[in-house]
């Protein structure tokens, strides 16, 4: 008898598919992939669903229900490493613009299921309820990172993920600053780098996809925007994107609202 | 076995979470549901205050399969308000990115989400351990399309270079070109893959649906046009709404689109091929002939077949746009900004999506309104589901649950994009 390939799970909350689809967009990959484990509990490609324990779940989407929340307990229960992939499941995702609107609103919500209000009021990541050994970073996710990652967690090694800035990718690919030459604000100098810095490549600023990099310093790149021209309020839309919950760029953001 | 409940509690191989449920009470089918679940993401309330430019990029997260439909109906909505026409080789290569779009999401169904029902397997990677030929060169085909994507676009996922008026930057003629022979092997595939999904087995089920779609003068509809139908309808983009509605319906978190007093209507791959068979280019027309498949295909389950001819389509046509393409002087036109309100319609590989914008003075969204295809689709698949229950009663409950949500995959329904659009309501 073969040996028992490890199996794979992967979950859904509120999101738009694009970071699960990665998997089934690593076109070279995926074969391989299945070959050397078992996708036991995959819906989006299969509706074959083999009970856990997994080896690995890997979630995608933000926790915005009462039953999500017992829902990813469950499912943590289930899985020996969880690993959560994309801004919706690390930083709530753009779903998290409501996380500001419903405060103002609160009033009329207090009126309403005050038990679910807290729950439903709020997308949150993953991690706010449950323990995630890792956080894959990207809106969407970058696919080459997901093999690393599954590879890394299934050999027991650390994955090779790197959390410096945007600006190092485009240094490293010679791309000219945007900022700098074009006076086009540009979020590279505080955003993990993970998609390859691709915008500024193409003659636009970085948007933040990744979230913020390890120790980033958003309130002098606010400064620098102001002196390429941009508002308060266009630094609060920049921050307040698909990674707006994420500590440091969410206050970022409330340090530009009027 | 008279009275029977038939539940699917996660619809599998469709993008997002539905779930089914049919009630049979003495050998009559009492109750049909396609209910999702899927909580709703309030994307029209969060784009209130959001920039005008901001919307492409924005709304492309409402759907991770069909960014580009997103990004594109958004911005025809937004040079409708501001009075930009894109036109020449910009509007060519924003057809040329669909195109990308729509092989990848139409080679991902056909094979990765819908052949594996009619073979009889769970999903295409089991069917990989029997027919790896076949899913190694489907796989192939898909990545020609994400490949366009990642060219023009950035990357498969959420491009991002789509901006109001153009783009941040456009490729040169020489950045194209490597593409060619692969996309004509990825056409040739494409006429191999018709003339396979014809020889599947198709139950009988044909209905007189209402077809909606788009139509242009000169050209299969990808971007733009008008919306017609097989009943007679043919108005303009911005007259949608008076012709249309959404309702509500307690069992799901979707809302229903339904046409004003006519009920429900159809959109899609089959509503594009029914309307706009002459529109198709002379290949597209030929393969189809060959194949045996002219207007009107009425059986919702052949939109395998009718998805693979718009695949041989979108490779020639990108083939075209990249054999008479010029790379524009600008990347983009300019955009002054006005307030007003902006309508637009793109067809998304599963059917026509409908953005419509109100704009202040400074850019700012005020008012947003998005119809996604599945919304459109949805008490169609409900109708398809009665009809095919009532006409299968006796078939064992394993059979007929799985031939049920076979019945769902023909639309492809994509139920990340239905969710997004219900308005909280408070009980």
């Amino acid at each position: 008898m073969p040996a028992k390939k490890p199996k794979i799970a992967v979950f859904k909350f509120a999101s738009c598919d694009g970071c699960q689809l990665s998997l089934l967009d690593a076109e070279d990959e995926l074969l391989a992939v299945a070959g050397a484990v078992d996708i036991a509990n995959f819906p989006e490609a299969s509706r074959r669903i083999l009970k856990g324990p997994y080896e690995i779940g890997l979630v995608e989407g933000s926790i915005t229900t009462p039953h999500d929340v017992e829902r990813v307990r469950e499912i943590r229960k289930s899985c020996r490493v969880l690993i959560t992939i994309g801004a919706c499941a690390t930083a709530g995702g753009i779903q998290a613009l409501r996380n500001w609107k419903d405060v103002k609103e609160f009033t009329r919500l207090v009126y309403a299921s005050p038990e679910h209000i807290s729950t439903l009021d709020r997308s949150m990541p993953v991690g706010s309820y449950v323990h995630v050994d890792f956080e894959l970073r990207g809106c969407p996710i970058n696919k080459h990172q997901l093999l690393e990652v599954l590879n890394a967690f299934l050999n027991k090694r650390k994955p090779n993920v790197p959390t410096h800035s945007v600006c190092i990718e485009c240094k490293l690919r010679g791309t000219v600053c945007v900022m700098v030459s074009k006076q086009i604000p540009c979020l590279g100098p505080v955003t993990q780098v993970g998609c390859g810095a691709i915008c500024p490549t193409y003659d636009r600023g970085c948007y933040g996809c990744f979230g913020p990099m390890e120790n980033p310093n958003p309130a002098a790149l606010s400064k620098q925007l102001i002196a390429v021209g941009e508002t308060r309020h266009d630094i609060m839309l920049l921050f307040r994107g698909f990674n707006a919950y994420a500590e440091a760029f969410r206050k970022e953001s409330e340090a530009n609202e009027k | 076995m008279k009275n029977r409940i038939i539940k699917v509690d996660q619809l599998a191989r469709v993008e997002g979470e539905g779930a089914v449920f049919i009630k049979i009470t003495d050998g009559k089918v009492v109750d049909t549901k396609f209910r999702i679940y899927e909580p709703p993401r309030f994307f029209e309330a969060f784009l209130r205050g959001r920039k005008y430019s901001e919307a492409p990029d924005i709304t492309a997260r409402i759907c991770g399969i069909c960014p580009v439909a997103y990004q594109m109906s958004s911005i025809n909505a937004m040079e409708d308000a501001f009075g930009v026409e894109v036109n020449g080789q910009l509007r060519e290569l924003r057809r040329l990115l669909y195109c990308g779009e729509w092989i990848e999401s139409h080679v991902l169904h056909i094979y990765m989400l819908h052949a594996p029902d009619f073979l009889g397997y769970e999903d295409a990677l089991l069917l990989a351990k029997d027919k790896p030929e076949l899913v190694k060169n489907a796989l192939q085909m898909k990545k020609i399309g994400n490949d366009i994507m990642i060219l023009i676009g950035g990357r498969e996922i959420h491009p991002i270079n789509v901006k109001v008026g153009g783009f941040y930057r456009v490729p040169a003629k020489s950045d194209l070109l490597p593409l060619v022979d692969r996309l004509k092997w990825g056409r040739d595939m494409a006429i191999e893959t018709a003339k396979l999904v014809k020889t599947l087995e198709f139950p009988e089920m044909e209905t007189d649906y209402e077809f909606v779609s788009l139509r242009s003068p000169d050209e299969y509809p990808i971007i733009g046009g008008r919306f017609v139908s097989t009943r007679g309808l043919d108005i303009a983009i911005r007259e949608y709404e008076f012709h249309f509605e959404e309702r509500h319906v307690p069992h799901s978190n979707a809302l229903h689109s339904v046409e004003k007093g006519q009920g429900a209507y159809q959109v899609g791959p089959l509503a594009r091929f029914n309307l706009n068979f002459d529109r198709l280019s002379p290949l597209a027309q030929q393969v189809a002939r060959d194949i045996g498949y002219v207007p009107p295909v009425k059986n919702p389950f052949k939109s395998i077949v009718v998805r693979a001819i718009e695949t041989v389509y979108a490779y020639d046509e990108a083939l075209r746009i990249i054999g008479q393409y010029e790379q524009p002087g600008s990347p983009s036109v300019p955009v002054e900004v006005q307030a007003g309100i902006g309508f637009g319609a793109s067809e998304a590989p599963r059917g026509t999506l409908y953005h419509r914008y109100r704009l202040n003075d400074e850019g700012l969204i005020t008012d947003a309104k998005i119809v996604p295809p599945t919304a459109q689709n949805q008490p169609t698949i409900e109708a398809d589901m009665r009809k095919f229950v009532t006409a299968h009663i006796d078939m064992d409950r394993e059979q007929l649950t799985w031939r049920v949500e076979q019945a769902i995959r023909n639309y492809d329904p994509c139920i990340s994009c239905a969710t997004h659009f219900v308005k909280i309501e408070w009980t």
